[in-house]
């Protein structure tokens, strides 16, 4: 049996101090395997984002263990969790939070600097990255000259270059379209299906469900249902 | 190109009003140390420009002499003691001394005599551009520089005047001569400068010995010591040194110099760390968005560092064409600055090292990011 690409077990987190503490996850357990697209869905404030933070290792759990790809997270410092998304996680977010002083290829291949990968191979890298979402044809453009939807591909191709296992998003679609959302998410599905990668969306769009390989719902903190569909949208 | 550099250029020109602001800033506070510290070399320089000039292996003089423009006086039958000691080859005595220099039309302003033996060519007029070193052995013979004419009422070569009611005549014209009190030397033979300075004619205020070749000059220096009373013996590079410390620390012009140097660095590192500073902010949710991607801190760090090196090199170079031309404005004045070379490769060291240490309040902030805030956008 292989193992899980993410690992949570009984994963709590309390947020804030004193009159202000709030206990935004309570003994969450999940896994995320390869090859599945997952949905993580729940109403505002049910610790949708506070657990996409603690998978992603930029917040570390008050109680629980995280386990990425057999890694665990327990008393990692900043910069071993830096370490870990280095390696296997790419992000995309809402705002896309694309370098605007960048052109799309740089964006991209700002995730391949990071992990020390430069020079002409890097470019080439970044520039089939952006072949894979549809974009070999914006590569020099600046994300002020792009659509909504083409920076959130630019997002994608970053996260996806430096080739992680672990693919997670923040609400991907929330700020596009429907076309565009539907092409996002059909890349997304690609990735997780093609690429035999973990891809784990939060969102509150019910049109994003037959994208879906699996859904988790999330309230006030705790994990209450999950599914599974065997058929998917192409 | 590093993509590190050009995330770092991009910043930076992404705000050119910012930029521009902050640059001016390095410019002042470059331009600002540059020119204290030229002030510096150039008075260090000009308050020894006699001892640059004079032909001397050693100086001898009376006891304390603080500086050349010290106007205590030796006893003339020391020189005589010092040219019996072995090695000695010559002592040649220099008389000094401040005089009212009388013009034609009955004005006087004063002037500084600088008198020595001609013949043996001890401490002479240099950069001559009209007359001979010769004519100066006449009767009544002097030699001004040339940037003085106003000031002396004359018009050049064969002009006459008046010092302690004696004739004179100018009989040689120098170019650049020039003193950092603003009193204009008049050079002459030494038995004159006696006469018109007041000094008794068994005094000097100097003698400038010459080695015979090959000798001990650590030697003679000990013997010249111990023989001759109340006197100081030193080379002339001590005696440079004793000058410039006399001027440049003991009337406070150095510290003035240093302090209005000290105002630039602590103006500029100010300037660029809240430029710097407010870039960063500016730009935290990219800093986030590098450390959510996984970058390391040295990554960010490195960024912002690049961020300040540019401003040091863009500030730095625009600083040293202003300073070039500060320096050509003043070449011909009572106090030229001087740049040189390794002022200018300390500037540029200074220059980097304070945009250094203006990065580091921005380092300071973006240490304390939550990568978490990408999510929060």
């Amino acid at each position: 049996m292989t193992a899980s690409l993410i690992e949570a077990k009984g994963v709590a987190k309390v947020l804030g101090s004193g009159a202000g503490k709030v206990a935004a996850l309570k003994g969450v357990t999940l896994s995320l395997d390869g090859g599945e697209l997952t949905l993580l869905m729940g109403p505002s404030g049910s610790g949708k984002t506070t657990l996409l933070s603690i998978l992603g290792c930029m917040l570390t759990p008050t109680e629980g263990t995280i386990r990425i790809c057999g890694r665990s997270t327990a008393g990692a410092e900043p910069e071993d969790l830096a370490l870990l998304r280095r390696q296997h996680v790419g992000f995309v977010f809402q705002s896309f939070h694309l370098f605007p002083t960048l052109s799309a290829t740089d964006n991209v291949r700002l995730a391949l600097d990071v992990r020390g990968e430069r020079f002409r191979k890097a470019k080439v890298r970044a520039r089939e990255a952006l072949a894979k979402v549809g974009l070999a044809h914006k590569t020099k453009a600046f994300p002020r000259q792009l659509s909504g939807g083409e920076q959130q591909r630019v997002a994608i191709a970053r996260a996806i270059v430096g080739n992680p296992s672990i693919i997670l998003a923040d609400e991907p679609t929330a700020a596009l379209d429907g076309e565009n959302g539907r092409a996002i998410m059909e890349i997304l599905g690609g990735i997780a299906r093609e690429q035999r990668r973990a891809v784990l969306i939060v969102t509150h769009d019910p049109r994003l469900l037959p994208f879906a390989d699996r859904i988790v719902h999330i309230e006030d903190g705790r994990i209450v249902r999950e599914e599974r569909y065997g058929v998917k949208q192409s | 190109m590093p993509l590190v550099f050009t995330l770092a250029f991009r910043n930076l020109f992404y705000d050119r009003l910012r930029l521009v602001a902050t640059i001016i800033g390095i410019v002042f506070s470059i331009v600002l140390v540059m020119i204290q510290m030229g002030l510096y070399f150039g008075f260090g320089r000009m308050v020894t420009t006699m001892i640059d000039h004079a032909s001397a292996d050693l100086w001898i003089m009376p006891k304390g002499t603080k500086c050349f423009e010290d106007p205590s006086l030796l006893e003339t039958r020391e020189r005589y003691r010092a040219l019996a000691i072995d090695g000695v080859a010559d002592a040649i005595p220099v008389v000094i001394g401040f005089a009212d220099w009388r013009m034609p039309t009955g004005a006087t302003t004063p002037v500084f005599v600088v008198g020595s033996d001609l013949r043996a060519g001890g401490l002479q007029p240099w950069n001559l551009v009209e007359g001979r070193i010769e004519a100066l052995s006449a009767p009544k013979a002097v030699a001004v520089d040339r940037s003085y004419f106003d000031r002396l009422g004359i018009s050049g070569l064969g002009a006459t005047a008046e010092i302690r009611q004696q004739l004179v005549r100018v009989a040689a014209v120098t170019d650049g001569i020039r003193s950092f009190t603003t009193t204009p030397f008049v050079f002459m033979d030494v038995d004159r400068a006696r006469a018109h300075t007041g000094v008794p004619n068994g005094k000097a205020t100097y003698f400038l010995v010459r080695l015979d070749p090959g000798a001990d000059r650590a030697a003679v220096r000990r013997q010249l010591l111990s023989r001759l009373s109340d006197v100081e013996v030193l080379t002339s590079a001590e005696f440079r040194e004793r000058s410039r410390t006399f001027w440049l620390f003991s009337t406070g012009a150095g510290a003035a110099l240093f302090a209005g140097a000290l105002l630039g660095i602590i103006v500029g590192t100010v300037i660029v760390a809240q430029t710097l500073y407010s870039s960063t902010k500016e730009h935290l949710p990219e800093f986030a968005t590098l450390r959510a991607i996984g970058s390391s801190s040295r990554y960010i760090y490195a960024v912002i560092v690049c961020q300040a090196l540019l401003n040091a090199v863009i500030g730095f170079s625009i600083a040293a064409l202003v300073g070039k031309a500060v320096v050509q404005l003043t070449a011909a004045t009572a106090l030229p600055i001087v740049i040189t070379q390794g002022l200018m490769i300390g500037l540029f060291a200074l220059t980097v090292a304070m945009c250094i240490a203006s990065a580091i309040a921005a380092i300071v902030q973006v240490t304390r990011i939550d990568p978490a805030m990408v999510f929060s956008r």
